[in-house]
């Protein structure tokens, strides 16, 4: 890998940062809106088990983070369709049972080494240039789909079924959805760890809310709060040597506050 | 024929929703969905729009029906920022000029800036009801359109509906409480609980025993009326 760019660890760290960040401004709003925070958080809980996976298989860590999360999101799905259990429910079981059973896996199978603390809260220091440049494809492919499809996104959030009988491939979109959360989740436990991720991805657009008056302004809003939570985050992480991943959440969070008590002339 | 069920049946966790439900609507027709709370109205016209499907039985739509449909209620969630003009604006054959004329004739137009979550209940319905019309609807489905909406309200949306319906020529399956407003304008009443319990022309469903069974004699006698006097104007 001798052609690539020469960066400094923390030009990487913030590289991927700002990679995730982006993405938290138009998957994140839509996750609020579809109401579906608790879904990424049994979805990037999962990814112990796919990590776990992969080092079993010896195949490329990230194919097993993404096969493990689809198939989580395909029982999750289709458990919810039966209708004879609450989504939460369904989500609260397989959320932890996921989570518990990678922790136990990880723990006790010969042959895989993970740093648990790492994978919780993210080791976004540790990344390397091949990590920035399947974000930034993640980024780039995400970003275009979002782009293209951003009109359907929108119509099924607000009303599924109106959306249906309007004619739109609802199912497939969701699904769409579905799978760009799974490969975002992916590639970001690095950043801040399979329990952080969902913060990073709902509390800027949850700060964005206030000062927005249609779905883009908030989109683009939260991904500019998701980039300053990172690079502020970063920094006191820097400095005082705070894990970077909670630091990051911290911020957002103070951003969140922040926006709250900003007086706005009218209200949208 | 438009729209054709043919021994429909829906259970749900075991429990019996619908059965022998056959019904089918013409061009033009207009259909009047009546009966008791949980009766399965709204089910039934979640089965003829396709967005339930039928324990049993087949439910046929023509093929390429463009459908509008105007949902009971909306749950949007109030973190989507969303102004009433760019609500309808998601309809995939809406064109913003297209919004605001339909806007217009539902005495929308001094709200389109106005947040969804921030309209009154007969707003709410009004918006409704311009999103489903702006499919361009050869069939118009609409879970009880009068819905939270004051005496004087209900009146107007109903007068509002027949007023679309002649500009588009559409069929019309309706679902509603309020008899007496839309039995003069109906041309078939079914009457639901569980099974299709009578249906037929208002006049005669009236009459019906099974009707005045489940909406009492004074109910069935004053909607009698309202038919009669529909029936004098020809």
């Amino acid at each position: 890998m001798d052609w690539l760019p020469q960066l400094d660890f923390t030009h990487r760290a913030l590289i991927a940062g700002l990679g995730i960040a982006v993405l938290a401004g138009p998957l994140g709003s839509l996750i609020l809106w579809r109401r579906m925070a608790y879904f990424g958080d049994t979805l990037a809980h999962s990814t112990l088990l796919g990590l776990c996976l992969g080092m079993i298989l010896h195949i490329n860590l990230y194919i097993g983070l993404v096969a493990v999360s689809l198939l989580v999101a395909i029982i999750l799905v289709s458990l919810v369709k039966q209708n004879w259990l609450a989504s939460d429910t369904v989500l609260g079981i397989l959320s932890h049972t996921t989570l518990a059973t990678g922790l136990i896996v990880a723990t006790t199978v010969p042959g895989i080494r993970i740093e648990l603390l790492s994978y919780l809260f993210g080791d976004i220091l540790s990344v390397n240039m091949i990590d920035i440049f399947y974000i930034l494809r993640v980024d780039l492919v995400a970003l275009i789909i979002l782009w293209g499809f951003w009109p359907k996104f929108l119509s099924t959030t607000v009303d599924k079924d109106l959306a249906k009988v309007e004619g739109l491939p609802v199912d497939v979109i969701n699904w769409m959805f579905i799978i760009m959360l799974a490969f975002v989740f992916a590639f970001a436990i690095k950043i801040v760890g399979v329990l952080l991720i969902t913060a990073l991805l709902i509390i800027p657009p949850a700060a964005a809310r206030r000062f927005a008056r249609s779905p883009e302004q908030m989109v683009l809003l939260a991904s500019i709060f998701g980039a300053i939570a990172v690079g502020v985050g970063f920094m006191a992480s820097l400095n005082w040597n705070w894990p970077t991943g909670p630091a990051i959440v911290v911020m957002a969070t103070l951003i969140f506050f922040l926006s709250l008590f900003t007086k706005l002339r009218s209200h949208a | 024929m438009l729209v054709d069920l043919q021994q429909v049946e829906l259970k749900a966790r075991g429990r019996l929703i619908l059965e022998n439900i056959n019904l089918s609507v013409e061009k033009g027709e207009i259909v009047t969905i009546v009966g008791p709370n949980g009766c399965g109205k709204s089910m039934l016209i979640r089965i003829i729009l396709g967005l339930i499907n039928p324990t049993s039985g087949t439910v046929t739509l023509r093929q390429g029906t463009r459908v509008g449909y105007m949902p009971q209620n909306l749950s949007l969630e109030s973190l989507m920022p969303l102004t009433v003009e760019r609500f309808l604006c998601l309809s995939p054959r809406a064109t913003k000029e297209k919004c605001q004329r339909f806007a217009s004739d539902l005495g929308l137009t001094r709200i389109l800036n106005n947040p969804v979550n921030a309209i009154s209940g007969g707003e709410r319905q009004r918006t409704l009801l311009a999103r489903a019309l702006l499919n361009e609807p050869e069939l118009l489905v609409l879970d009880e359109p009068a819905q939270g909406i004051d005496i004087n309200g209900q009146a107007t949306m109903y007068e509002y509906i027949a007023e679309m319906r002649d500009k588009l020529q559409c069929s019309i399956i309706m679902v509603s409480h309020d008899l007496h407003l839309v039995i003069a304008g109906t041309d078939k009443v079914i009457c639901l609980n569980q099974h299709i319990c009578c249906s037929g022309r208002p006049a005669e469903i009236t009459k019906h025993p099974e009707f005045i069974n489940i909406f009492g004699e004074q109910v069935s006698t004053s909607l009698a009326l309202y038919t009669h006097k529909h029936d004098h104007e020809h």
